[in-house]
């Protein structure tokens, strides 16, 4: 049995992506910023790669600038929109606690720099509440910055009503959409939203490529100087084949998502109803407001970088917020945001569902987890403590 | 390349004295959960011999395997040699761990240290 359950981390790339990028590699090495005609046709193959992404999010062709990834595209439109807001006297900027780290360390930087940042609450169930966004906001408020969907517990955030609340208020608002762009409809204009970031690798496209939406009119630095390319914000020849690629993905990502979505809830929750057997675990985020694909688990009494080497020896490919496996001491910083201790965040095993999983695999994952879960709760001193009533059971 | 070496996944996979012995007279437990690493070591020491030995641990697959190859290393050692146990011995006889790991072959060293002080003070205390 070979089931990868970590979709989070990567997808496998789909036929339509491979075949688009080797057609690409074989017929269109031209550069588009060359006037000949191999040239141009490049260039034609890149814009209708562009159009085609920004149909997905009901954007205009020229608010898509391809980039090496997600965490290229959160740190330009993070630092764009400081940096703007500093010439006006506006260096107050608005985040929260479990964000993914290309926009937290962006942030930390910003704040070396002189910056002030806020970080909200994202509550117990894991999602943050856009009458908080709007109490933060102050007159030196230059940047929102909220992620659409956690890449660990695959909480949405109310990105429409947040948009909203920063287009009031005049403040700029960016969304790390890494874990949410394919799987989730969006509608750039509807909800107000100024940046977008995305990675084609997260729906089936390849890796070392991704894309900023950045609205008309929205400040745009480059973090990358050099040649004209994406009018003049992100030199360096452009990566063709894996922006064709990242195209084919996403629009056959959007055509497929009615259907996916529905399947793949429906063995999400299963998945949530059989591990939730499992005495003394707990699902970590919202229940509902949750990606169609993620799960997400803390259970008492043992670690997770062990609960992940034994899943994996069953064929099973696994995802922990455990210290052992972030290579600190400390454990998710997302599961620690809501609020769970350290002694059970470092119990954690995050599941995430894809194209390739059904619901034998649904099945199979959860005996395997019940297995392995007691097998080591069996010689864990922390387990032996709880039972015995030495320390109280927190879950 | 792996993240373990194949000694460490074979003492992860098949941890060696694992358990509790119920009428041990040395028991030394290390480490915290806040940090993610307990190890408790149970010793029965007779005649200044290490008769038998067990452990229970709370950690990542380094810590079970370090906790596993050390009781290995002690069985039926006598205290003068069980005292001198390093972790890099252990980390040695383990084939290597990666650097970030190694604070779990220093659990075991300590595991083993603290259940000889138990012991000690119950002798003391006898």
């Amino acid at each position: 049995m070979k089931i990868y359950a970590d979709h989070a981390a990567t997808t496998a790339m789909s036929g339509a992506a491979i075949e688009a990028m080797t057609r690409c590699m074989r017929e269109e090495y031209g550069n588009p910023s060359s006037l000949y005609r191999i040239g141009q046709r490049a260039k034609e193959v890149l814009e209708a790669a562009r159009a085609e992404v920004a149909a997905v999010l009901n954007a205009r062709p020229e608010e898509i600038y391809f980039t090496s990834g997600g965490s290229e595209a959160d740190n330009q439109a993070i630092r764009s929109a400081a940096l703007a807001g500093k010439k006006k006297g506006k260096n107050h900027i608005i985040s929260t606690a479990f964000e993914h780290h290309a926009v937290l360390h962006t942030l930390e930087q910003l704040k070396a720099e002189g910056f002030e940042v806020t970080l909200l609450d994202v509550h117990e169930n894991g999602v943050v509440r856009p009458e908080e966004v709007e109490a933060a906001i102050r007159p030196e408020t230059c940047l929102v910055t909220v992620m659409y969907a956690n890449n660990e517990i695959g909480t949405v955030q109310p990105i429409r009503e947040i948009g909203a609340v920063c287009r009031a208020r005049g403040v700029l608002f960016h969304t790390d959409a890494v874990q949410a762009a394919g799987p989730l409809e969006i509608d750039v204009q509807a909800e107000n939203i100024d940046y977008l970031s995305a990675s084609g690798h997260k729906f089936h496209g390849p890796k070392g490529v991704g894309f900023l939406y950045a609205r008309r009119g929205v400040p745009l630095l480059p973090l990358i100087n050099g040649g004209a390319q994406e009018k003049g914000k992100r030199a360096g020849t452009e990566n063709l084949p894996g922006i064709v690629g990242l195209s084919a993905a996403l629009k056959e990502t959007a055509a497929e998502r009615d259907a996916e979505n529905a399947r793949l809830s429906v063995l999400r929750d299963r998945l949530i109803a059989g591990l939730s057997e499992i005495p003394h675990s707990a699902l970590n985020g919202d229940a509902e407001k949750r990606l169609p694909g993620n799960v997400n688990f803390c259970f008492e009494g043992i670690e997770g970088e062990s609960l992940l080497l034994l899943l994996d020896e069953k064929g099973i490919s696994a995802s922990s917020g455990s210290a052992c496996t972030s290579g600190s001491l400390d454990p998710s910083h997302v599961l620690l945001a809501i609020g769970r201790v350290h002694d059970v965040a470092h119990g954690s095993l995050r599941l995430t569902l894809g194209r390739e999983n059904t619901a034998e695999d649904v099945e199979y994952i959860i005996g395997a987890v019940k297995e392995v879960v007691s097998y080591l709760r069996g010689f864990s001193p922390v387990w032996r403590d709880l039972e015995s009533g030495k320390t109280p059971h927190l879950l | 390349m792996a993240l373990y070496s194949e000694k460490v996944m074979d003492h992860f996979l098949h941890p060696r004295n694992v358990g509790v012995i119920e009428d041990a007279n040395a028991i030394g437990e290390v480490g915290n959960a806040k940090c993610g690493d307990i190890m408790k070591m149970y010793l029965k020491i007779e005649d200044d011999i290490v008769k038998d030995v067990k452990f229970e641990t709370f950690g990542c697959g380094s810590a079970i395997a370090s906790s596993s190859m050390a009781t290995e290393m002690i069985k039926g050692k006598p205290l003068s040699e069980v005292a001198n146990l390093t972790n890099k011995a252990v980390t040695e006889a383990l084939d290597g761990l990666p650097a970030h790991k190694i604070h779990c072959s220093v659990l075991a060293e300590e595991a083993i240290h603290s259940a000889l002080e138990d012991y000690r003070r119950r002798q003391e205390e006898a």
